[in-house]
């Protein structure tokens, strides 16, 4: 049974990286390298909690979803509100994107800090009451799909509309021009600093329940939050390693999960013994396959599997 | 029959800055014709046309579509109007289809399906005769085709009137021949086409009318019928301006630099430098004449290294031990290494040149950090010779230790050709060294110039502005489409005959050969 176990941790804990990778694709796919998608997700993670902790004194009175729902209000709204200020910072104010998300990230993760420990010293960490609310509607069933939570779906659909809208609409076609070639889209009149705001805002808010899915179902535990930035990390690599396919993400998050449980797993499930200083070293397996996908797509040069041609590219109207 | 005017420009301005780009210009395009736009680099053409299709807003006057007053400040807005237009540089997304490319932008409220689109660009193309596959990707076609894209998306849109900004200037005789043709079933069709261009032939083989804009300002509109080339680059290049440019008798004229039959072919296939032979002498200014894109650039970055060629060699006779090398498939520190001393100030002053987030001293060291012994740098001499050029061309700077970026354009011109000059050089490349300054700054650089021919440097002058190139170079070589069409006397040849080397076509010498 372990190997189930493992199959179904790996997807489990891949949740968080598809989560995270589609909010960052989306916005990438407008041009914008979000680096502050770590501080992102903390945050999203820390407004949910706020919010779920508000809630606290109704739990008994208000139906389990209602408090679901509200949670990811809040959670959406939090990254979603450091979406619209890497935003405005680097589409309005045309700022480095590197810099600003570097810096979202350094901001993002001390602020979820500092609330998240203000949260557990006030209340005994009184927003994992939701934790059940958050596992169903099948609730604690282990060893099999049921496992799943309610945000596992969300994100599963999420990433497949995500697909479908930037694939199949007329939206999507706009939204990967303004990524592709910004002077393109502003030429036959697509709102192009629109498209990017309202892009890396869905995003921010998409990567947020990325955060809060990790605390509130995967981990569920009072200490969960201080991991949310290296996953973070992982979720831009998987935007890599996916090479910008939302549809492509939902497998490439199972791999993730895979690579990043491994070492739990490696000598129950491989026989193989490691030396426990070694161990750790194989979390940066996710990493090392995203520089192979990397050199391999660079050598094919397909231009179907490169990064948005904009990505990264502040775009000023008035240049000639 | 009387036309039906389907737009109207009253007393456009359009400033950047200081510099005003048009000036009380006032034009108008009728239903079902084809007016030619003609004017030489930087008359305005495009800025004109742009205001038309809502990239820039005028700074004054009025444009009236089928009589109406109009405020178009968008693309989006001309489209309302039906205005599109189609740029020198394609605007298009490289990995979509055609077809995505083509109803990008596009708001109808029917739901998006490629194939419906696909088939009216199919409708579109065969009504006017082109020829293109709906779902191949950008990335894989032609120019030409690209450019077919980008007519089709403009009448996707139900445009009646087409701007086409130099469209024939990346393609073929065959290629131009096609789209005349299509474009003759557009105007068949009633919709007004408006052709920027500086091609006189073309002018006159495709167009109706002609508006010849020059320096920014509209000078008249002429029926295509009662135009020919004279007239028109005559309007086109203007009246000889005296600039009184010292100009001395060149001394003792040796052969430096030799370029022979030099060819190089770009990544697109197209021919950027195609069999170039001239020489250039010491103590001589050759001027270097053309249309912007003729290949000037290229040329100056074959000679120093910077280009490859496919063809052709160019030899130098250095005048130190009078061997002759050849400086092909040489890069920029080789041909140092053999004692060639190529200065080179390009086109781009602070993107190639200089650095503008380091100071003068510093930018001074980008050309000699390798003399050093030490692995030290010696801010010493750097520093000297960055004090002795502020000085000597009283350049406008608080220091030496400011910011470059922080210079006004003129100014960080003198910085850029005082460094290349320092260098004591044998030849001296320049490129377009007065764009952007004023008057006293450019006498400033011409003196400069001028003092380097007397002492026996040889100096090679890409310019712009006919009137300085016909008063400081002593000869000219005027090069169209990569092709030398005439190496003329600077002191003897008047500006409509160069006006016309640089504007007559390929087809034309074959013709007169």
């Amino acid at each position: 049974m372990t190997i189930v176990n493992y199959l179904l941790s790996a997807f489990s804990i891949g949740i968080i990286f598809l989560l995270g990778a589609t909010g960052e694709t989306i916005t990438e796919k407008v041009g914008h390298l979000n680096l502050g998608i770590p501080g992102i997700m903390s945050v999203g993670a820390a407004g949910g909690c706020l919010m779920l902790r508000a809630l606290y004194p109704v739990r008994e009175s208000c139906p389990g979803f209602i408090i679901v729902i509200l949670g990811l209000l809040a959670c959406f709204f939090a990254a979603g509100l450091l979406g619209a200020f890497y935003s405005f910072l680097t589409v309005t104010l045309h700022a480095n994107q590197n810099v600003t998300g570097l810096a979202l990230t350094t901001f993002g993760v001390g602020i979820t800090k500092f609330i998240m420990s203000r949260l557990t010293k006030i209340g005994a960490h009184e927003y994992l009451y939701a934790l059940p609310m958050f596992r169903a509607p099948f609730s604690n069933q282990t060893n099999s799909l049921k496992y799943c939570g309610v945000m596992t779906y969300i994100a599963l659909f999420i990433a497949v509309a995500t697909s479908y809208v930037l694939y199949r609409t007329k939206v999507g076609l706009n939204l990967r021009a303004v990524g592709e070639s910004a002077g393109t889209a502003d030429a036959v009149g697509i709102n192009v600093s629109g498209y990017k705001y309202v892009a890396t805002i869905i995003g921010s808010g998409i990567a947020g329940f990325g955060g809060l899915y990790y605390i509130m179902d995967y981990a569920g535990s009072q200490e969960a939050y201080l991991s949310i930035e290296a996953f973070g990390w992982l979720s831009i690599a998987l935007v890599i390693f996916s090479l910008w396919k939302p549809v492509v993400c939902i497998l490439g998050s199972f791999v993730f999960g895979l690579l990043y449980i491994l070492n739990a797993y490696a000598s129950t499930i491989f026989n193989v013994k490691l030396p426990m200083e070694l161990s750790p070293a194989l979390k940066t397996l996710p990493y090392i396959v995203t520089i192979v996908v990397l050199i391999i797509t660079s050598t094919k040069k397909k231009r179907e599997n490169q990064p948005p041609a904009g990505l990264g590219i502040t775009y000023f109207r008035e240049e000639r | 029959m009387s036309k039906e005017i389907a737009l109207e420009m009253r007393h456009i301005t359009k400033r950047f800055g200081k510099v005003v780009a048009n000036h009380d210009v006032n034009m108008e395009i009728y239903k079902g014709e084809i007016l030619s736009v003609l004017g030489e680099n930087g008359c305005g053409k495009t800025t004109l046309m742009n205001m038309i299709a809502g990239i820039y807003y005028p700074d004054e006057g009025q444009i009236l579509v089928n009589g109406e007053e109009v405020v178009i400040s968008s693309p989006k807005d001309a489209f309302r109007y039906k205005i599109g237009m189609v740029h020198q540089h394609f605007k298009l997304v490289d990995v979509f289809t055609a077809s995505e490319n083509i109803v990008l932008g596009d708001s109808g409220e029917k739901k998006y399906n490629i194939k419906a689109v696909n088939e009216r660009v199919l409708g579109i193309t065969k009504k006017y005769g082109f020829n293109i596959d709906p779902s191949k990707k950008i990335y894989e076609m032609s120019v030409s085709e690209k450019q077919t894209v980008e007519i089709v998306k403009v009448l996707y849109k139900n445009a009646d009137i087409l701007i086409l900004d130099e469209p024939t200037a990346v393609l073929t005789p065959q290629e131009t021949k096609k789209l005349f043709s299509v474009l003759r079933n557009m105007r068949a069709d009633g919709k007004s086409i408006i052709i920027i261009t500086h091609k006189l032939h073309e002018v006159l083989e495709i167009s109706d009318r002609v508006a010849v804009l020059r320096k920014g300002e509209h000078i008249a509109t002429i029926d295509t019928k009662d135009a020919n080339e004279s007239l028109l680059t005559e309007m086109m290049v203007g009246a000889k301006v005296e600039l009184n440019i010292h100009r001395s008798e060149p001394k003792d004229p040796k052969v430096l630099l030799k370029c022979e039959h030099l060819t190089s072919i770009n990544d697109e296939g197209i021919k950027v430098l195609d069999d170039i032979s001239f020489e250039a002498k010491s103590g001589e200014i050759l001027g270097i004449a053309g249309i912007a894109g003729s290949g000037q650039r290229e040329l100056l970055e074959a000679i120093a290294g910077l280009q490859p060629l496919n063809e052709g060699a160019i030899e130098y006779n250095n005048p130190k031990n009078n061997e002759v090398v050849n400086l092909r498939d040489k890069n920029p520190l080789q041909i140092r290494n053999l004692g060639v001393r190529l200065s080179f100030v390009p086109e781009d002053r602070l993107g190639m040149g200089l650095v503008g987030n380091m100071d003068i001293t510093d930018n001074m060291m980008l050309r000699s950090y390798r003399k050093g012994k030490s692995i030290f740098l010696d801010r010493e001499k750097p520093r000297n010779l960055a004090e002795q050029i502020i000085e000597s061309l009283q350049v406008n700077t608080p220091g030496v230790n400011t910011p470059l970026r922080r210079l006004s354009g003129g100014n960080v011109q003198k910085v850029l050709v005082g460094r290349e000059i320092s260098s004591a050089p044998k030849v001296l490349m320049v490129a377009y060294p007065v764009r952007g300054l004023d008057i006293n700054s450019s006498y400033t650089i011409y003196n400069l110039l001028n003092s380097q021919k007397e002492n026996g440097v040889s100096i090679i002058f890409v310019g712009e502005d006919l009137d300085v190139l016909l008063e400081l170079c002593d000869r000219i070589v005027v090069i169209n489409s990569g092709r030398v069409t005439g190496i003329v006397d600077g002191r003897t040849i008047t500006k409509e005959e160069v006006g016309l080397l640089m504007t007559k076509s390929r087809d034309e010498e074959v013709e007169n050969a």
